[in-house]
């Protein structure tokens, strides 16, 4: 493995390497920049739910696309989509260039507070990472 | 197919890959580098300048005796007789039905003497498909793991090259398209063929396994001014697809046939006799039912092998092939194989991008060509 991956205080992950704010009310998605180095050029970036649709916590809500591959977005909690980001559409490479603020992908209005603790912190995902890299 | 809980085998470039920050991958039993910087960063470094790859898990295979030629020709669909010494031809590999063993490009060392590349993936096959026919006729060696293989290709590749050593300019100069010879390169003896699979010029050097880091690392350090980058399996990918050509598993297959391919000009009846000409010529007398088509998705998807290709009317008609990005027109492109009927340039598809239709358009391939020198 190169350079340490960017791995933010403050935030949930899950092991499939998204992302979940802790702050607020809603909650905001995204993938992680680990998930990014791993795809690499991000060209298209599929949300298959609009306000008002629920997801459900492990189960694909959109796909991520790089040259390479193709990658499902699941949901790190369950809970009903407040906003979608709709610059991704138009602007995929925003997943590179900042995977943890402009790239967010939906916000979600959780069912269960609880589900997100459950999620890792930052100390256990940069533990994980550093697992999962040999 | 190589056995999937066997470890993995390693080129002589392992370390180097590693040093170089590569991404080690497991790619027909070998351990590979998809990427170094980043796939779309390797793939502008080729169009515009030059790449080394390793492709060291090739396979090879060496042909000889007083039939050896005989039996070559007999064997794969291209014309082999055509060949002179220092000569190099693309060439199917059939069965007795006509459709694709592998593809191949066969070197003609010498009258008795033939060098056989085939892919990794399908190395064992390829030998036994060949020993059939060799055998009590030439002499059959696999060679694959005391040959390496590294293929310098883009615009600088020959002047790259040209500088490798005593007499390496005037060998470059002189090894046009499809031809090989010999010289050093770091004081190692390698063939260098005119040949390559980015649809850009470049060469591929055969080198003994274990020096090929010599080679390698010369190469990257002749190359550096001129923007020569390490270059992985993913743009490897996209830069052959590109250029329209071929990937085994991918439009060609056992259950495909060289002519539905657009593979026919690799396909010469008029050398007489050869595996798979039975079965061949009816269908090239009645034309192909399906043919590979290249599309481009005018909507909004990523094309992607085994993704479905639609009519306009919604119909299921065919199968992607290859689908992807395309880093130098910045297109989404793909091939696959489609009804004869809809396969002229211009006629709509849609591709099932997942449950999601995305509208396509035939297209002219390449998708991409290169300005060759030494073509």
């Amino acid at each position: 493995m190169a350079a340490q991956s960017d791995v933010r205080d403050g935030l949930r992950y899950t092991k499939d390497h998204e992302w979940l704010s802790e702050s607020g009310g809603e909650k905001l998605v995204g993938v992680t920049a680990y998930a990014v180095e791993q795809l690499g050029d991000i060209t298209l970036v599929n949300l298959d739910v609009k306000p008002g649709d629920t997801v459900t916590a492990g189960k694909a809500f959109g796909t991520i696309e790089s040259v390479k591959t193709l990658s499902d977005l699941f949901a790190p909690v369950s809970g009903r989509v407040v906003r979608v980001n709709a610059d991704l559409v138009e602007r995929p490479e925003l997943v590179n260039e900042d995977p943890y603020g402009k790239a967010w992908l939906i916000a979600i209005e959780p069912a269960d507070a609880g589900e997100a603790s459950a999620l890792m912190d930052a100390a256990s995902y940069r533990d994980f990472l550093s697992k999962a890299a040999h | 197919m190589t056995d999937a809980d066997a470890p993995l085998r390693r080129t002589p470039l392992y370390d180097d890959h590693r040093e170089l920050g590569g991404r080690l991958v497991p790619f027909a039993g070998w351990e590979m580098p998809v990427q170094y910087t980043g796939l779309v960063d390797e793939h502008h470094a080729v169009r515009r300048a030059a790449g080394l790859f390793d492709v060291s898990h090739m396979g090879e295979f060496l042909v000889t005796g007083e039939h050896a030629g005989a039996v070559v020709n007999y064997v794969v669909t291209n014309d082999v007789g055509r060949l002179e010494d220092g000569g190099a031809i693309y060439t199917l590999l059939c069965n007795e039905r006509g459709t694709v063993v592998d593809d191949l490009i066969v070197y003609r060392h010498a009258p008795d003497r033939f060098l056989i590349v085939c892919n990794a993936s399908n190395r064992d096959k390829v030998g036994a498909h060949l020993a059939r026919f060799c055998e009590h006729h030439c002499d059959l060696r696999d060679v694959s793991d005391e040959t390496g293989l590294v293929a310098l290709q883009g615009p600088k590749a020959a002047s790259i090259l040209a500088q490798a050593g005593p007499g390496a300019a005037e060998a470059v100069a002189a090894t046009k398209s499809f031809r090989f010879r010999r010289f050093e390169v770091a004081g190692v003896p390698v063939t260098a063929a005119r040949t390559g699979y980015t649809g850009e010029d470049g060469f591929e050097l055969f080198t003994p396994w274990a020096e090929t880091p010599k080679v390698w690392r010369e190469l990257l350090r002749l190359g550096k001014e001129a923007g020569l980058k390490p270059v992985g399996l993913g743009a490897r990918d996209t830069l052959r697809l590109e250029a329209r050509l071929s990937l085994y598993g991918n439009e060609i297959d056992e259950a495909t046939d060289p002519l539905e391919a657009g593979l026919g000009w690799a396909v010469k009846f008029d050398k007489g006799d050869f595996v798979g000409r039975a079965a061949l010529e009816p269908k090239k007398a009645a034309g192909t039912a399906r043919k590979l088509v290249g599309f481009e998705v005018t909507g909004r998807g990523i094309a992607r092998h085994g993704y479905p290709l639609k009519s306009e009317a919604g119909e299921v008609v065919g199968v992607c092939t290859s689908g992807s990005p395309s880093p130098t027109t910045g297109k989404n492109i793909g091939l696959g194989y489609v009804p004869a009927a809809l396969a002229a340039v211009g006629t709509p598809l849609v591709v099932d991008c997942r449950g999601r239709d995305a509208s396509a358009v035939v297209v002219k391939t390449p998708f991409y060509k290169a300005n060759k020198a030494g073509s």
